[in-house]
C-alpha cells in the first residue's frame, strides 16, 4: 500500500496557486486534473504538467491536479515539491525560461527605504508585488513560511526568480537559519538573487560561513556574479556584534533590525513608543555608519494604521536609518513619503549641487555656497537629497533647466 | 427540441439571429447607424371616470391586483430592479401568479439577482418562459447552461426604455415597489422604511404598461409628495407588510476595494485625468458601481481639493462617496440614476443638488438628448477588452454569461470612456485579441487603465498628445497584451462554443450586436 502525497495550499480560498496529490505505484502515470481556468488552459496545463513529470523522470503512478489559476511557474513548482515528497532521492531541479526582465542588475548604494517581504509560499501575492514600487522586494523562505512548506516554498521562490518581473526593485531572498538557510543557499543562488537576507546574525563567522557558501556554490555553477548580504540582527549578541558583523563581508550592504525577536530575547515587549529598542537600533546604526553601509529599520506591522506608521517612519528616519521594511503594498508609499527630503533641505541640496557644478566648470577644486566651504560628503549627501526628491516626485528631474 | 435560428452577419462582423423570441430583429449598423421612424408606443386611453373618484386604488392581494389587470397566458410582467437584491416583491408576484395557473409569461425586469434564484423553479414549470433583461447571479448561470426556453436579451438601461418606446417590447402589466405610496397610486422611493432611493427603472413602466400595479409597505394618505411615480398612471395599489429590505441594495459590486493593486489602477485613471486636463473646473464625470471605480473617485477627490477645482455635476450610482463630494461642496449636483447605499437615500431626501433622473433623461435612444454624452468622463468596468479596444461586459472569457449591460452602453458616449481593469484575474487575461461578446463598439472606448500600464485608443491622439509627458506608464495594447501573455503563459486557447444561441445583445438602438453562444459540455 503506498503513500499519498500533497503539495500546494490547503483550505477552500485558493487563489493563482494549486494542489498536487502523487500516489506512486507501478502502473504508467494517470493524470486527473481538474482547474478552474479550464476552458481557457486546459491543454496548456496537460502539456506542462505531463512534461514536468517527465523531466524529473516520473513515469509511474497516480496525480491529481486541482488548479486555482495557478501560472505555469507556480504549478512547475508545486509538481516538483510533491514529487520529491515522495522521492526524496530525486535531485533534477525542473526550471522555468530564465526571462530577460527577471536579470536587471542592482547597485551597492541604491535606495532601500522600503523593503516588502512576501511570504515564499504565497506566490499570488508576487505577481504583482513590483508594480508598488518598492525599492527591494523579500522573497522570504524564514518565518513566514511554516515548517511544512519550506521545500514548497523554495521551489516557487527560485522559480519566481526566473520567471517575474519586479521592475526594478532589489531582489531579495530572506533564507532560513542555520543548515537550512544553507540549503536554502543551493537553490536560490543561481537565479539571479541580489541581496541575501542573514536572519538571525550574531556573529562575524556566519556572515563568513555564508558568504564562503554563495563563493563555492558560484565557483560550482561557473557563475560571476556580485550577490550582496544584509545580515539582520535579532538578539542582544547580534546587537553588540554588530560592528564586527557589518565589516565581516564587503558585499554587505546594509545592516537590518529585527525587532520582534530581539525584544523577547533581551526580556520585554516591543512598544509603540520602542524605549526598550532604542539602545539596539542606536547601536545598528552607529555600527552600519561606521561600516558605511545602510542601517535599515525593522517593520512596522500595524497594516491599517498609516498615521501611527507615518509618525513611526519620522522616528526611524531621525534616528538615522536609511529605510524599513513592510509586510503590505499600502505602506510602501508613506514609507517613501517620509523618508522624501524636506523643503528646505532640497533647497539647500540644489545650491550645494549648483554650486559644486559652477565649480567644476571653472576648473575649480574646492565648492564654495556663499562664503562657506562645501566637503565632497556634503556633495555626495546633497545628490543623494535630489535623487530621492526626484524619485518622490518631489522634484522635477530636469529641475536644473527649469531653474 | 430546440429552435433553429438563421443568422446574418452585422456591420461589426457578428453573426446575429434575425429572429428573437418571436420578433424580427434588425442586425447592428455602426455605432450611429440606425434611427427607426414613426411614432412611438403608447398605453391604451383610459378614462378618469373608471377610477374611483376618491383616489383610493388599494385592493386586498397582489393576486386579486394581477387578477383584475387581466392577467392572461403569454403576457408580459414588468418590475424595476431598486431594491437590488433585497426585492421581496417578485418572488411574490410569480407565486400569485403560480395559484392563478396562469403560463408562459414574460418576464420583463430591469434586473435580477441572486434573490431571484425561485424564477429558475417557475421557467423549468413554464409559468415563466423566458426573461428578458440583466441576469446577474443563478439566473444568469441558469440561461448559460441553455436552459431557458426562449433566448436572454441583454439591453443596456437607455436600451430598455427603447425598446418600450418603439413598441419593440409591450409591457402588459408593470409590478412597481414603492417604499411609499398613496392610495391613488402616487410613490416615492427616498423615503419610508424600506426606502431604496429613487424609483427612475420603473418610470418607462408606469408610463407605457397597459395595467400598472403599486406595491408598497407603507401607505400614507393622499398626497405622497414628492412623488416619483404618477398616481394618475396606476391602476392598483397592493400594500405588503414589507416590499424590500434596503440594506441588502449594497451589493457586493458597492463594496470599496481593498486589493493593493485594484487600489493602484484606481490612483492611475485618477492621475490619467487630470493629466489629460479633464479635471478642471465645471468638469463632469461619472464613476458606476464597483471597488475600483469607487476608490476612483476617492482619488479624484482628493487631487480636485488640492487642485481647488469643482465638479459641476457627477452621474450616479450614488454611494456615500459622491454624496461627500457633494456635502463638502465640490460638486454642485449628483444626476443619480439609482442609489448604491443608504448614505444616498438620505441625501437624495435631504439635498437639493441630489437629483433623481431616469434612463430616459440619462441614457435614451429615443430623446431629444441625454446626459452621457455631455460626461466629461466615465470609469467603467469591463471583463475583456481586445487589441482592438472592443469591450465585452456580459460574458467572461471562459464563455460564461455573468452579468447585465447597464448604464454600460450609454455611458460609452461620454467625451472619455475610461475603463480602469486588472490586466488579468487568477490566470485569464483581460486584453484580448478579440472580445468574446462585442458588447461596446471599440470607437467609443477610449482608454484602458490597468496595474501594468494604460494604453489609450490610437483614435484619441487629443488624449495621447495631452499626456505625452505625463510621467504615466502610457503603452500600446499590444505591448500589455504581449505582457500579460507571457506571464500567464501563452495566450488561451478559445472556449469551444456550440451554434446554439443562448442570447443576444442589444445596441442602445435596439439593433442585436452580438450573440451569447452555449458553450460545449
Amino acid at each position: 500500500m503506498s503513500k499519498n502525497f500533497q503539495a500546494g495550499p490547503q483550505g477552500t480560498r485558493i487563489k493563482s496557486d494549486c494542489q498536487v496529490f502523487y500516489k506512486p505505484g507501478s502502473d504508467p502515470l494517470k493524470m486527473n486534473i481538474e482547474s478552474k481556468v479550464d476552458v481557457l488552459f486546459s491543454k496548456t496545463i496537460r502539456d506542462l504538467a505531463e512534461t514536468t513529470f517527465a523531466s524529473l523522470g516520473v513515469t509511474t503512478g497516480s496525480v491529481e491536479i486541482k488548479d486555482f489559476g495557478a501560472l505555469p511557474f507556480v504549478m512547475m513548482a508545486q509538481i516538483e515539491t510533491v514529487v520529491k515528497r515522495a522521492h526524496p532521492e530525486i535531485d533534477v531541479e525542473v526550471l522555468p525560461d530564465f526571462k530577460t526582465h527577471a536579470q536587471y542588475e542592482t547597485s551597492f548604494g541604491r535606495f532601500r527605504r522600503s523593503r516588502l517581504y512576501l511570504p515564499g509560499n504565497q506566490p499570488k501575492l508576487f505577481l504583482n508585488a513590483g508594480i508598488h514600487n518598492p525599492d527591494c522586494i523579500i522573497l522570504d523562505l524564514e518565518d513566514s513560511v511554516p515548517p511544512g512548506e519550506k521545500d514548497s516554498a523554495r521551489h516557487i521562490v527560485r522559480n519566481a526568480l526566473r520567471t517575474l518581473d519586479f521592475f526594478g526593485a532589489e531582489r531579495m531572498v530572506r533564507i532560513n537559519q542555520g543548515e537550512l538557510g544553507m540549503q536554502d543557499l543551493e537553490s536560490i543562488i543561481p537565479h539571479h538573487v541580489h541581496t541575501i537576507l542573514l536572519p538571525k546574525a550574531e556573529t562575524a563567522d556566519q556572515v563568513i560561513a555564508m558568504e564562503a557558501k554563495v563563493q563555492s556554490i558560484l565557483k560550482e555553477k561557473k557563475l560571476k556574479k556580485n550577490i550582496y548580504y544584509m545580515p539582520i540582527l535579532e538578539s542582544a549578541r547580534g546587537v553588540l556584534n554588530a560592528y564586527d558583523i557589518a565589516t565581516a563581508s564587503k558585499n554587505n550592504v546594509g545592516l537590518a533590525m529585527g525587532l520582534e525577536d530581539y525584544t523577547a530575547d533581551i526580556g520585554t515587549q516591543r512598544t509603540l513608543e520602542g524605549k526598550e529598542s532604542f539602545f539596539a537600533r542606536s547601536m545598528l546604526v552607529n555600527a552600519a555608519r561606521a561600516a558605511g553601509i545602510q542601517p535599515i529599520d525593522t517593520v512596522f506591522s500595524d497594516v491599517s494604521n498609516e498615521t501611527a506608521l507615518r509618525e513611526s517612519v519620522r522616528v526611524t528616519k531621525s534616528m538615522g536609518f536609511d529605510g524599513m521594511g513592510c509586510i503590505h503594498p499600502r505602506q510602501i508609499k508613506p514609507i517613501h513619503e517620509e523618508f522624501a527630503p524636506t523643503e528646505a533641505e532640497i533647497t539647500k541640496a540644489k545650491r550645494i549641487i549648483i554650486a559644486a557644478d559652477e565649480a567644476e566648470a571653472q576648473g575649480l577644486g574646492v565648492v564654495a555656497v556663499g562664503s562657506k566651504m562645501i566637503d565632497p560628503p556634503v556633495v555626495k549627501r546633497a545628490e543623494r537629497t535630489i535623487r530621492m526628491a526626484v524619485d518622490t516626485g518631489m522634484l522635477e528631474k530636469n529641475w536644473k533647466e527649469l531653474g | 427540441m430546440k429552435k433553429k435560428y438563421e443568422f446574418v452577419k452585422n456591420a461589426a462582423g457578428r453573426m446575429v439571429p434575425t429572429e428573437v423570441n418571436g420578433k424580427p430583429q434588425v442586425p447592428f449598423q455602426g455605432v450611429n447607424g440606425y434611427k427607426p421612424d414613426g411614432h412611438k408606443a403608447a398605453p391604451p386611453i383610459a378614462s378618469c371616470t373608471d377610477y374611483p373618484s376618491d383616489g383610493n386604488k388599494v385592493v386586498g392581494s397582489i393576486k386579486e391586483a394581477l387578477e383584475l389587470a387581466g392577467l392572461k397566458d403569454g403576457m408580459t410582467i414588468s418590475s424595476h430592479h431598486h431594491f437590488r437584491n433585497g426585492d421581496l416583491v417578485m418572488n411574490q408576484v410569480f407565486n400569485a401568479v403560480e395559484e392563478m395557473g396562469t403560463k408562459g409569461l414574460m418576464w420583463f425586469p430591469s434586473a435580477a439577482f441572486p434573490c431571484h434564484a425561485p424564477m429558475t423553479k417557475h421557467m423549468d414549470s413554464g409559468l415563466i418562459h423566458h426573461i428578458e433583461g440583466s441576469l446577474n447571479g443563478p439566473l444568469g448561470k441558469y440561461a448559460s447552461q441553455g436552459k431557458m426556453d426562449g433566448l436572454a436579451v441583454l439591453r443596456s438601461h437607455g436600451g430598455r426604455w427603447q425598446s418600450v418606446q418603439d413598441g419593440e417590447v409591450h409591457i402588459d402589466i408593470a409590478v412597481l415597489a414603492a417604499p411609499t405610496a398613496d392610495p391613488m397610486g402616487n410613490a416615492t422611493g427616498d423615503r419610508g422604511p424600506s426606502a431604496c432611493g429613487l424609483l427612475g427603472f420603473g418610470l418607462a413602466d408606469s408610463m407605457y404598461a397597459d395595467k400598472v400595479i403599486v406595491v408598497t409597505d407603507n401607505l400614507v394618505p393622499f398626497p405622497c409628495y414628492p412623488w416619483q411615480i404618477q398616481g394618475q398612471n396606476v391602476d392598483y395599489v397592493v400594500v405588503l407588510d414589507k416590499v424590500g429590505e434596503p440594506e441588502k441594495i449594497v451589493s457586493g459590486t458597492t463594496q470599496l476595494t481593498k486589493s493593493p493593486d485594484r487600489l493602484y489602477i484606481a490612483e492611475l485613471t485618477a492621475k490619467f485625468v487630470q493629466a489629460a486636463g479633464i479635471m478642471r473646473d465645471g468638469f463632469s464625470f461619472q464613476a458606476g458601481a464597483g471597488g475600483t471605480a469607487l476608490a476612483f473617485a476617492i482619488y479624484l477627490k482628493e487631487m480636485m481639493i488640492e487642485a481647488g477645482v469643482k465638479a459641476r455635476f457627477v452621474r450616479g450610482g450614488s454611494t456615500k462617496y459622491l454624496v461627500e463630494m457633494l456635502e463638502e461642496g465640490l460638486t454642485d449636483y449628483i444626476l443619480d440614476g439609482q442609489t448604491f447605499d443608504l448614505e444616498g437615500v438620505r441625501s437624495m431626501r435631504e439635498n437639493e443638488g441630489h437629483v433623481n433622473t431616469s434612463p430616459f433623461t440619462s441614457y435614451n435612444w429615443h430623446g431629444k438628448g441625454n446626459f452621457a454624452s455631455q460626461l466629461d468622463a466615465v470609469v467603467l468596468g469591463a471583463t475583456e477588452v481586445d487589441v482592438n479596444f472592443n469591450a465585452n461586459v456580459v460574458t467572461h472569457s471562459d464563455g460564461q454569461m455573468l452579468h447585465g449591460i447597464g448604464g454600460w452602453q450609454n455611458c460609452l458616449f461620454s467625451k472619455c470612456t475610461i475603463l480602469p481593469i486588472p490586466a488579468f484575474r487568477d490566470r485569464i487575461p483581460v486584453i484580448v485579441d478579440e472580445v468574446t461578446t462585442l458588447v461596446g463598439p471599440g470607437e467609443l472606448v477610449d482608454v484602458i487603465v490597468t496595474e501594468r500600464g494604460i494604453a489609450i485608443n490610437p483614435l484619441r491622439t487629443d488624449l495621447i498628445e495631452a499626456t505625452r509627458d505625463s510621467g504615466l506608464p502610457i503603452r500600446t495594447i499590444q505591448e500589455l497584451k504581449a505582457e500579460i501573455d507571457d506571464l500567464i503563459g501563452g495566450t488561451p486557447q478559445k472556449p469551444k462554443l456550440t451554434d446554439e444561441p443562448i442570447g443576444v445583445v442589444k445596441w442602445v438602438d435596439g439593433t442585436v450586436i452580438d450573440t451569447i453562444f452555449k458553450i460545449e459540455e
